[in-house]
């Protein structure tokens, strides 16, 4: 398994292996997919990985990430555990959910990776739930809270900045503004794109990324978790990124006319996989390439050989003893 | 008074209350309470009240009206391990609050396999009378009765209300906590230590052979009422209080009903795909024997405020005792008790206004 949390060694390495497994673990699950062994719709990351990735690295491995039914890559980049989410994609008894969650609800607590949900919105007040415990607690922990562009729209993430900024919690904030709510841009969405204005309204710092650099968001990430940890409340920043395929499923859908070919195309001439990748040298690049292949084809193969969980199991965990 | 024991002291519900939350705080240090108002000076009718002094701002604390994120932060939080209580001094409030508690807090466990579970107990109170209105008056227990991996609580009087709040803290799961306004201020013996009442076990309150009447949260009240009008009559009706709505104790009112041969199930909500259809729905499907089956509950409209027509709107001693009257006595003649006679305690007491 990666780990992100040793903090130590060449940094470019270290996102280089953490960005080309969440690309390759979702380019393994698109192609796996027209099989139908994947039985759960998956809303892949790829584009977006750095995002995940550069947030991940500046935490520590007892730091809670919360996220969205699109959260492979940050259930990747926080250290959980790639056998199980095979595993759950699969539905199978040893996913992470014993089958029950699919791709839209991966949760790892063993690695600090809170349950996702397939409602917009609806994990950010529960980051802020975790956080206040962390908080009552006196640990020095911090919650990181993923969302899209399209959960600003709801009005419990405006109840949320508020709660949060209210009780001084250790939340990180941290919206993965791809541009599109399923097929819906931007500009038929928001009456201005100043979000990183509306949040400062609460008095919680922002920052914005226009590109996803995978090394600024993690440095700012890094600077801004050190302020959280000392009891400085929460932060917020705004990562605009892309997704290269379509809302849901493996497939690109650029011939459906909503975005453009050339705006991928923007987008895919600054991949930070493929930056980073070039910028190592050929020999520690082969090494990663060939230790993150293996390791998806070992959980791949996991999965497989899984079996499906006992039909009892329908009933189990309903309610909590 | 109606008593389930007749250890303790007289208390009122409110102080029923206020004592089982007082005394699971002092127990469990991850048990804090939160909701609009539960720290001012009134303290939710009383039953907050104080508790601010004794265990300090970061266990007792308002919420922003943000109800919708507020029941988030306490699924967060129990899925941390702590014991959030969240207060609705209204139960329409509730309906703010609705995909966190069926798309999350009932899920949970379930959906992540039981690496999280939610312990959290959500107050809500419903309201009635002098104008309380379409908004402050709903009895929504049953649109939560739905939903698998929700826990639904009604305790009818002081002695169930702090064993029941007192077990809802400490369950595993998520408690809807459904409180009634006018019981407030009624009273029954309570034990001053702490104690449980189980979920899942009927209360048998009043014996009889005649007819069997379940009643829901205060109409358990307003059915002991209807049970003594008809006991002068010489029927003899056996009354039961569900206590808790899920998990239900069918059982226990199969085998009463079984018994009687009558079942009238009365719900301080409406009836349409409500808590009285799953009770009725229930023990026709456990018997084998002829029953006579009927309901009541709120008028099919919204609750109106003058009172001429909110009277109208509630199932009351007098309709109830009618409508057993007539399940029990199909070729009598109609029945109706002096409605003076069928005054509850609080119509006798409470002046109004809220």
């Amino acid at each position: 398994m990666t780990n992100n949390f040793d903090n130590e060694g060449d940094m470019t390495a270290r996102l280089y292996r953490s960005l080309q497994l969440v690309r390759r673990a979702e380019e393994v699950i698109a192609d796996i997919y027209p099989s139908d062994k994947i039985k759960s719709p998956v809303h892949l990351s790829i584009g977006q990985e750095a995002v995940a990735v550069g947030i991940c690295d500046a935490l520590r491995a007892d730091d809670v990430v919360s996220g969205t039914y699109r959260s492979h890559a940050s259930y990747i980049a926080k250290g959980g555990d790639l056998n199980a989410m095979f595993a759950e994609l699969y539905g199978k008894a040893t996913g992470c959910a014993g089958g029950k969650a699919g791709s839209m609800h991966l949760i790892d607590m063993g690695n600090n990776v809170m349950g996702s949900s397939a409602v917009v919105g609806t994990t950010v007040p529960i980051a802020l739930g975790y956080a206040l415990a962390i908080k009552r607690r006196q640990e020095d922990r911090i919650v990181v809270t993923f969302f899209g562009d399209g959960a600003t729209e709801e009005g419990v993430f405006h109840e949320s900045l508020n709660f949060a900024a209210l009780k001084q919690l250790p939340v990180l904030f941290v919206c993965e503004n791809n541009q599109y709510a399923i097929h819906q841009p931007l500009a038929k969405r928001w009456a201005t794109d100043r979000i990183c204005e509306r949040v400062e309204t609460y008095d919680i710092p922002t920052a914005r990324f226009p590109d996803s650099n995978v090394e600024s968001i993690r440095n700012h990430a890094h600077d801004a978790i050190k302020g959280i940890r000392a009891g400085g409340g929460p932060s917020f920043m705004e990562c605009v990124t892309y997704r290269w395929r379509e809302h849901v499923g493996p497939g690109e859908d650029y011939d459906a006319g909503y975005r453009r070919q050339s705006d991928l195309k923007n987008w895919r001439d600054k991949d930070e996989v493929a930056r980073l990748g070039n910028a190592l040298d050929d020999g520690m690049r082969a090494r990663i390439d060939a230790e993150v292949e293996l390791e998806i084809a070992a959980a791949v193969d996991f999965a497989e050989q899984s079996p499906f969980p006992p039909i009892e199991e329908l009933h189990s965990h309903v309610v909590a003893d | 008074m109606s008593s389930p024991t007749e250890n303790g002291r007289v208390v009122t519900y409110v102080d029923a209350l206020l004592e089982a939350m007082g005394q699971e705080m002092r127990r469990d240090e991850d048990v804090f309470l939160f909701g609009l108002d539960v720290d001012d000076h009134k303290g939710i009718q009383g039953s907050t009240v104080g508790l601010v002094d004794e265990f300090g701002p970061d266990r007792v604390f308002t919420t922003p009206l943000s109800e919708d994120a507020m029941t988030g932060v306490a699924i967060g939080a129990a899925m941390a391990g702590m014991r959030p209580v969240h207060v609705h001094i209204r139960m329409d409030f509730l309906m703010l609050c609705m995909n966190q508690l069926i798309n999350m807090a009932a899920k949970s466990h379930y959906m992540y396999d039981g690496q999280v579970s939610v312990p959290m107990v959500v107050r809500a109170m419903i309201g009635k009378s002098w104008g309380q209105g379409a908004q402050h008056s709903q009895g929504l227990h049953s649109l939560l009765m739905h939903i698998p991996g929700l826990k639904v609580v009604a305790p009818s009087n002081a002695y169930d209300a702090k064993g029941c709040l007192t077990t809802a803290i400490r369950d595993n799961n998520p408690v809807i906590f459904v409180e009634h306004r006018l019981l407030y201020f009624t009273d029954a013996y309570v034990p001053e230590e702490s104690y449980t009442v189980p979920f899942g076990q009927a209360r048998t309150v009043r014996q009889g052979g005649d007819i069997t009447i379940v009643g829901v949260s205060n109409m358990l009240v307003e059915c002991l009422r209807a049970q003594e009008l008809l006991e002068e009559e010489g029927i003899s009706a056996e009354v039961i209080d569900p206590v808790s709505l899920v998990p239900l104790d069918i059982d226990t009112i199969t085998a009463s009903a079984a018994r009687t041969g009558r079942l009238l199930v009365v719900d301080n909500a409406w009836t349409n795909c409500g808590a009285s259809a799953e009770i009725v729905a229930g023990v026709v499907e456990r018997t084998e024997v002829p029953l006579m089956a009927r309901r009541m509950g709120y008028a099919p409209t919204t609750c109106p405020t003058t009172p001429v027509l909110e009277d109208e709107f509630y199932p009351n001693p007098v309709t109830i005792a009618e409508k057993a009257y007539a399940m029990v006595r199909p070729r009598a003649d109609a029945w109706h008790p002096d409605p003076e006679r069928a005054k509850l305690a609080y119509q006798a007491q409470f002046r109004g206004p809220f």
